[in-house]
């Protein structure tokens, strides 16, 4: 058995040490918000925070994230109100959506750690993440749009 | 759907049209409500036997509209969402000509159902063929309102106005709510002399309305195909045959089986080649959870017999690709008119190059991924396809059951592109259910995806032109080769004849000199249609080659493209038995007014005539397909060894536009598509086996890689043309033409990695 924290509750879960975090939320939990896209850590959908820090839960092993904090894209906020939900939101960022979990959940790690992020600080931030969609464009507005929101909040 | 089909619905009562349409409340866990409510994971197994009818509160207009007596108004969506926003476009016709509130509608998914239509959700076709047909569903809804209030109130129906959701004589109003009942004992009205609104009169079509489905998505509530758990389920994951047609020879389970959670090792018998939408030959580890699956499907031990394809490979079938531009035996002439030789003799400058696209993957985000229950004869699934009919059809003749005994829910798609229009792996889930006698999920990992998907054709096409003194081209000699689509449902050789109406001998310039070929190469791999399909070849070699002869002419690349385009005139098919995408040409001319319009807007965004600095260089293509007229312009730096793509400029006329921020957002996500195609994608093949895997071989545009993107849409009043895939074919050569501008070399073959570092 091993324990963590799962958006803000206590989580425990039976299952091998050797379990990807994404599967035991997916098919354990199931909590499928989190997506599976690669397995190897290439494309970013399946990403979730430990502790804030944006990772890649396919190569995550659960023992790894015993007695951690783990936010997914369900814990980010209770209703969407997350400014990053909000902007993807106003912009219309999804196109097939598959892939945006994992995109609000790195934007949303890059905000807490840079709240005014320039063009080359989300590409470097985002650029782990793919869309075959393609709605790159949107997701670089609607970080900048929500970095804006968050400073007038503080402001 | 025809109009015939349009007009031959008829109203069911409420419990026929539940099991027609699926299209019911009640438990709220049918596939209908799960798509617009907070996506309850689990699905009862009563389901199987039909729906509860416990809602009795929606009253049924027609096969598309409910009306609760609360006035809400539930719309079916019966085409597959998978990014292009149908779920949203296509109601938003429904309800702007019903005169309903779009804040009091509801998008329900429609089950695989014939009564529906088509619903292959690909072709960049739903807007296109459905936008008449909805907004006559609408229409037909209005007007049984508009009787009911009428006889109501006893006043003449012409009398009553709608809209918002009130209906007015101008002394009484009444909501939708409160004339439901009544409109629902009203005879559905002739669909031909229905009345529709004029294009003043739209409330939500033209409309920049925001995606039904958004709030969702953000939230991570939507249920994709992979997405989605049944009672007790098990999960799948298969090792199937590395090479197309190959048999197994022998299964040793034992190390899977010792694995933690797995739970059995089933063999999925594949079927004699043609591939078609059968499951292929495998061996399907199950267990508790999909990780156990795969990590049980590593203790494998396995010996196949690998069939005759084992043997190819990408090297030597490029060159057989090459070669075979040679060979007239087995040909197909195309067509021909003139003498292209003799014009080629006079000619002041000719171009000969071969232009060559490798294979591609579809790599949709979400890999293909079914559930399935098997049950006393009867077979449901949810699965994340593109083609609900085709799945429901496949696995019927899998499992040797009616269509009848097969329900097929439609979840949302992670991404589509053509790949989850083959229901190969719906059919994996159904053969697993019926075999294990359990509900069972599979989910294909990214080296299924990529090793076993039906692939878009590798293809080479030789281009021989002839420009004259003043700039006209004279001769256009054309040979291509690629293995066909049709090889996969017929002999390796075959060669569908529609695959050259896109690009191929359509091309929109008057040449007095035509001569076409098609070689006769066989298929070693299953071969399917990608967003754009054949465009996407035909598109780089005869935009490469406008390029290619601009520059030899010493002419500004636009003002060829200009010049070559000609008179404002329809261009005629050069052969008799033109698809046109399906569409009457009559309907559909293809105009190059239009065509010259697109190319001018699109230089003007990007500055085409303004001096570009030294390393700095544009590239302009020009495609229709798909009925829609698409130019691109791409800007590129050349540093001397490497090429940046700065920026793509983008121009659509797709007719009339539903939803022009969807249309906006399709083209973005094209130019990147096509972006991906141009600088990335390569699928190679070894031993008759995919080399790549996963994203680090299988490369795909990543966010620092994207280009500024700008794109405008063409106001059209016309009947609506193709979005979801007209914007992908001129990227790749709009790209190539501008790295040559810029002093880097001319690209011929793709992707651009494949020659430069990028």
């Amino acid at each position: 058995m091993i324990t963590f924290t799962l958006n803000q509750q206590a989580q425990a879960v039976d299952a091998e040490a050797d379990m990807p975090l994404l599967w035991a939320l997916r098919d354990i939990l199931q909590m499928t918000g989190t997506k599976y896209g690669c397995g190897k850590g290439l494309c970013g959908a399946c990403t979730v925070h430990l502790d804030g820090t944006p990772i890649r839960s396919c190569l995550t092993p659960l023992s790894m994230v015993a007695g951690k904090s783990i936010t997914t894209i369900e814990g980010l906020s209770k209703d969407g109100s997350h400014p990053v939900q909000e902007a993807w939101k106003d912009i219309d960022v999804p196109q097939c959506g598959y892939c945006q979990p994992g995109q609000m959940m790195s934007a949303a790690a890059l905000l807490a750690y840079n709240a005014m992020p320039n063009d080359e600080d989300i590409d470097n931030a985002m650029s782990g993440n793919i869309c075959r969609c393609g709605t790159y464009p949107r997701i670089k507005e609607a970080i900048k749009r929500a970095a804006k929101a968050g400073q007038e909040e503080t402001a | 759907m025809s109009k015939q089909s349009l007009q031959g619905i008829h109203q069911l009562n409420r419990r026929q049209f539940l099991q027609a349409s699926g299209v019911a409340a009640g438990s709220g866990l049918l596939l209908g409500a799960p798509l617009t409510q907070a996506a309850p994971k689990a699905v009862p197994m009563d389901l199987i036997s039909g729906a509860k009818t416990s809602n009795d509160d929606f009253l049924r207009l027609n096969l598309f509209v409910e009306l609760a007596l609360d006035g809400t108004v539930r719309i079916v969506c019966h085409r597959s969402e998978m990014g292009q926003g149908i779920r949203t476009g296509l109601p938003q016709v429904l309800a702007d000509e019903m005169g309903a509130d779009w804040n009091k509608v509801q998008v329900v998914q429609g089950q695989a159902n014939t009564e529906y239509g088509s619903q292959n959700t690909d072709g960049s076709r739903s807007v296109r063929n459905f936008y008449l047909p909805m907004r006559k569903m609408g229409a037909a809804a209005r007007e049984m309102l508009r009787q009911a209030a009428a006889k109501k109130w006893g006043v003449n129906v012409e009398s009553i106005s709608v809209d918002r959701h009130q209906l007015s004589d101008g002394k009484q109003t009444a909501s939708f709510a409160e004339m439901a009942s009544l409109a629902a004992q009203e005879a559905l009205p002739k669909l031909d002399s229905l009345k529709l609104k004029s294009k003043k009169e739209f409330n939500y079509i033209g409309k920049p309305i925001s995606g039904v489905d958004v709030p969702d998505f953000i939230q991570g509530k939507a249920t994709f195909g992979v997405d989605v758990q049944l009672p007790d389920m098990v999960h799948a994951s298969i090792e199937r045959s590395p090479v197309l047609g190959g048999k197994l020879l022998s299964l040793d389970a034992k190390d899977a089986l010792a694995v933690s959670g797995v739970l059995a090792v089933e063999k999925i018998q594949g079927k004699p080649l043609p591939a078609a939408f059968n499951a292929v030959e495998g061996v399907a580890v199950i267990a508790t959870n999909t990780w156990a699956a795969q990590q049980g499907r590593k203790k494998l031990k396995l010996q196949w017999d690998l069939g005759a394809n084992k043997t190819h490979s990408s090297k030597t079938y490029d060159q057989t690709l090459a070669n075979s531009h040679q060979q007239n035996e087995g040909s197909l002439n195309v067509f021909q008119q003139g003498d292209v030789n003799a014009a080629f003799a006079k000619a002041d400058h000719v171009v000969e190059a071969s232009y060559h696209v490798p294979y591609l993957a579809h790599a949709s985000m979400e890999p293909p991924a079914a559930s399935a229950i098997y049950q006393d004869g009867r077979c449901e699934v949810w699965a994340c396809t593109q083609t609900p009919q085709s799945a429901q059809r496949q696995i019927a003749a899998s499992l040797g059951i009616k269509l009848e005994q097969v329900t097929v829910h439609v979840t949302y798609l992670g991404g589509g592109f053509g790949r989850k229009s083959k229901p190969d792996f719906v059919a994996e889930a159904a053969l697993l259910a019926k075999q294990l006698g359990k509900p069972v999920k599979v989910t294909w990992s990214r080296e299924d995806d990529i090793r076993h998907d039906y692939l878009h054709a590798v293809c080479d096409t030789q281009l021989k032109t002839a420009v004259d003194k003043n700039g006209a081209i004279t001769a256009w000699q054309g040979s291509t080769a690629f293995p066909s689509i049709g090889a996969t449902f017929g002999p390796a050789d075959s060669m569908a004849a529609w695959e050259l109406d896109q690009g191929f001998h359509d091309f929109p310039f008057e040449v007095p000199n035509v001569e076409l070929k098609r070689r006769k190469v066989n298929a070693h791999m299953r071969i399917g249609w990608l967003r754009s399909v054949i465009n996407i070849p035909m598109a780089f070699a005869n935009g490469s080659v406008m390029g290619e002869m601009a520059a030899a002419a010493k002419m500004d690349a636009k003002d060829f493209w200009l010049k070559s385009l000609g008179s404002d005139r329809n261009i005629k098919p050069r052969v008799d038995s033109y698809s046109n995408y399906g569409n009457k040409i009559g309907e559909y001319p293809y105009e190059t007014a239009r065509a010259k319009a697109v190319i001018e807007r699109v230089c003007k965004h990007a500055h085409w005539d303004a001096p570009r600095e030294k390393g700095i260089g544009l590239g302009l293509a020009y495609h229709y397909s798909f009925l829609a007229h698409v130019a691109v312009v791409a800007k590129v730096a050349w540093d001397g060894s490497t090429p940046k793509l700065l920026a793509l400029y983008s121009v659509i006329d797709a007719g009339q536009v539903v939803n022009p921020d969807r249309v906006k957002s399709q083209m973005e996500g094209a130019m990147i598509f096509g972006t991906s195609i141009a600088m990335y994608s390569e699928i190679t093949t070894l031993d008759g086996q995919v080399e790549q895997g996963n994203f680090d071989g299988y490369r795909l545009t990543r966010m620092n890689e994207s280009p500024d993107i700008h794109i405008d849409i063409v106001e059209a009043d016309d009947a609506p043309r193709g979005v979801g895939e007209p914007g992908v074919p001129p990227v790749a050569p709009a790209i190539v033409n501008a790295i040559a501008n810029a002093g880097g070399p001319r690209i011929r073959r793709l992707p651009v990695a494949k020659t430069l570092g990028v």
